[in-house]
């Protein structure tokens, strides 16, 4: 550990950064498919209660409309969200491997956008729910040393997921050091 | 230390009978004078068979975790087997270790017994082995092997900081005084419960305190529930900071020993030194000059930074906050007023007087505290209201960074920039900054990093 280096204020330096991400061209999106595998996914998250509230209704006749009710908000709410959130979830999320770092762009009202370089991730998983597996699909999920690091591309095509994982695992090792 | 399979230390069963004992009186005597309106047989008939139950499970379940559990301190991993139906296996590689906690409460230290904690700093839970308990010999030889570095550069043993009586003065300006008053009157009026006085100890109250009308009445009772809250943090305080001292040892460790009662040791390895609180609070340059030592430069990141302030958009945001939470605060006391009573309005425009300057003040407070520097190997973030924080992150313990941006925040050009880093709560952010002024600290934090993923705009 050494002092070197004087006290640099950040004000000074110049501002010419555009911030790449903000533009949706850069970087890739996930598979087209994934649309399918993310209805399907909140469709069943919502069919849950709405089938448990909808049983219970016929089977206890005293409280049927308080039961059947929300069983009713809750699957006009879930249709809204299944017609709508996957669609919107295609077109914001955005991923990239290149050289030297993993990174990706989610979400749109909180846009977040994180990068771990290469050298630094301990681990390269690829993962398969039941149906995303369906969807011939995969998720490929980067972890460092920090707990908060994980970055994850969900919905990719799940040969291509495969050679992406293979890809970093590569390139991951062929740094030395152990990644923190 | 041998390599060999080894066993927790049997003392444990002793002192799980003594903790087992302890949890039947308390549980047992609040609910024997519960019952004995019935009848005094009644209530011991019920409670001593109960107590012993729960003694024999207690100390019998001890016995069985002992005997199934073992570790092993092998050349390169430390291992924990436990678990009697599930197994449950834990290895930590050794060069991973960071931390070793030793602590002992008063029970462990009758017996001679410490608790060791190893931990790698990663993934919390996965991450730690806990061995407890062991004799204080074999936690004070396991404190010193396991984070021996031979490869650790000649270091200056000494020590950094030792406590001065005198910093316990600021124990009760703490938000922990506040709190322990009111949840010690809470607490009062929960066993006063127990016992059916609960009624009794409110009338008792409002009969001596009618002479002061209800506003009075009222302030006597808040500061009373201060006062017993200061009382509370200094005791907690001694109790915490007892005998505290922070020193460098052999092999490039920092080791805190603190505490009256219970006594704790922390070890932490000083190559990777993870986030630890390793002074009680202290005055600002004493604080300044312990941060400078441990991390052995003349003067602290801390302190010789100089802090770029943040955009004035980041105090709008903050003000938006204040008066928002107020709102929200108020308007259940604004619905109920305009349903039920007039009283409640008024209370309601009394606090607001009160409530919107003070908020207004801590959110300007906030704003003000917001800044971030490069000094030297450091990433210098300084953030919160009353209680400010300066974090001074080393620049090549960044692996990743995370730019967060809401849609309010995308309006005024401001983000929070995350750095994770393997070390403390994995992420430290640089909060509300301009998003082109973020972007180029944390480039030039971490040169080339980012580069990729910047556009660097030739026109401006």
């Amino acid at each position: 550990m050494k002092c070197s280096g004087p006290t640099k204020s950040i004000a000074d330096a110049d501002p010419s950064v555009a911030w790449v991400a903000e533009r949706t061209a850069g970087g890739r999106k996930s598979d087209r498919r994934a649309v399918g595998w993310w209805s399907t996914d909140l469709v069943l998250l919502f069919a849950g209660p709405v089938v448990v509230l909808l049983v219970l209704g016929l089977l206890i006749r005293p409280a049927r409309f308080w039961l059947v009710a929300p069983a009713v908000v809750i699957a006009v709410i879930g249709l809204g969200a299944v017609l709508a959130l996957p669609r919107w979830w295609f077109r914001v999320h955005r991923w990239e491997v290149t050289d030297t770092a993993v990174y990706t762009r989610t979400g749109w009202f909180w846009q977040e956008w994180r990068v771990a370089p290469l050298s630094r991730i301990q681990t390269v998983d690829t993962r398969r729910g039941p149906v995303e597996q369906r969807f011939g699909l995969a998720t490929v999920v980067v972890t460092t040393a920090s707990a908060r690091g994980a970055v994850t591309m969900p919905g990719l095509d799940h040969v291509h997921a495969e050679q992406v994982a293979e890809q970093l695992t590569e390139a991951t090792q062929a740094i030395p050091g152990d990644a923190t | 230390m041998s390599s060999e399979w080894q066993r927790l230390d049997p003392r444990a069963v002793p002192v799980s009978v003594i903790l087992m004992l302890g949890v039947a009186v308390a549980a047992g005597v609040p609910s024997a004078i519960g019952l004995s309106d019935i009848s005094v047989a009644v209530a011991l008939g019920w409670v001593l068979p109960g107590a012993v139950v729960v003694v024999v499970i207690g100390t019998v379940a001890e016995w069985l975790r002992l005997r199934f559990s073992r570790y092993r301190v092998g050349p390169d991993r430390v291992e924990l087997h436990t678990g009697m139906f599930i197994k449950n296996r834990r290895s930590l590689q050794r060069s991973r270790i960071r931390t070793v906690d030793v602590t002992a409460n008063p029970l462990l230290r009758i017996f001679g017994l410490v608790s060791v904690r190893i931990g790698t700093g990663e993934h919390a839970d996965k991450g730690t082995v806990r061995l407890s308990p062991v004799s204080r010999a074999t936690g004070d030889q396991l404190r010193r092997t396991l984070l021996d570095r031979p490869a650790a550069a000649a270091t200056a043993e000494g020590t950094l900081a030792v406590l001065d009586r005198g910093w316990i003065r600021y124990a009760p300006l703490s938000f922990v005084a506040p709190l322990l008053g009111f949840s010690a009157v809470g607490g009062a009026l929960q066993v006063a419960d127990w016992f059916g006085l609960s009624g009794n100890l409110v009338e008792w109250t409002i009969d001596r305190l009618s002479g002061l009308g209800l506003i009075g009445g009222l302030a006597v009772l808040v500061a009373a529930a201060l006062v017993l809250g200061a009382v509370g943090a200094l005791g907690l305080w001694v109790e915490m900071w007892w005998n505290y001292r922070l020193d460098r040892e052999a092999g490039g460790t920092l080791r805190v020993r603190r505490g009256l009662l219970t006594t704790r040791s922390i070890s932490v390895e000083e190559d990777k030194a993870q986030h630890s609180t390793l002074l009680p609070p202290a005055p600002g340059p004493l604080a300044h000059q312990v941060a400078a030592d441990v991390v052995r430069e003349p003067v602290s990141p801390t302190e010789a930074v100089h802090l770029s302030p943040h955009p004035v958009a980041a105090r709008g945001r903050r003000l938006r906050w204040a008066l928002g939470g107020v709102l929200l605060a108020e308007l259940p006391l604004l619905l109920l007023g305009l349903l039920l009573t007039d009283v409640l309005l008024h209370l309601a425009w009394i606090t607001a007087l009160i409530a919107v300057p003070v908020a207004a003040a801590l959110a300007v407070d906030a704003y003000r505290s917001l800044g971030h520097g490069l000094h030297g190997d450091y990433l210098v973030a300084r953030s919160g209201s009353v209680r400010r924080s300066t974090v001074a992150l080393q620049r090549r313990g960044i692996i990743g960074w995370t730019v967060r941006q809401s849609l309010f925040q995308r309006r005024a050009d401001l983000a929070t920039i995350r750095a994770t880093t393997a070390a403390g709560s994995g992420a430290y952010a640089i909060r509300d900054v301009a998003t082109g002024t973020g972007l180029d600290a944390a480039d030039a934090a971490t040169p080339g990093l980012l580069t990729p993923f910047l556009d660097f705009d030739e026109s401006r």
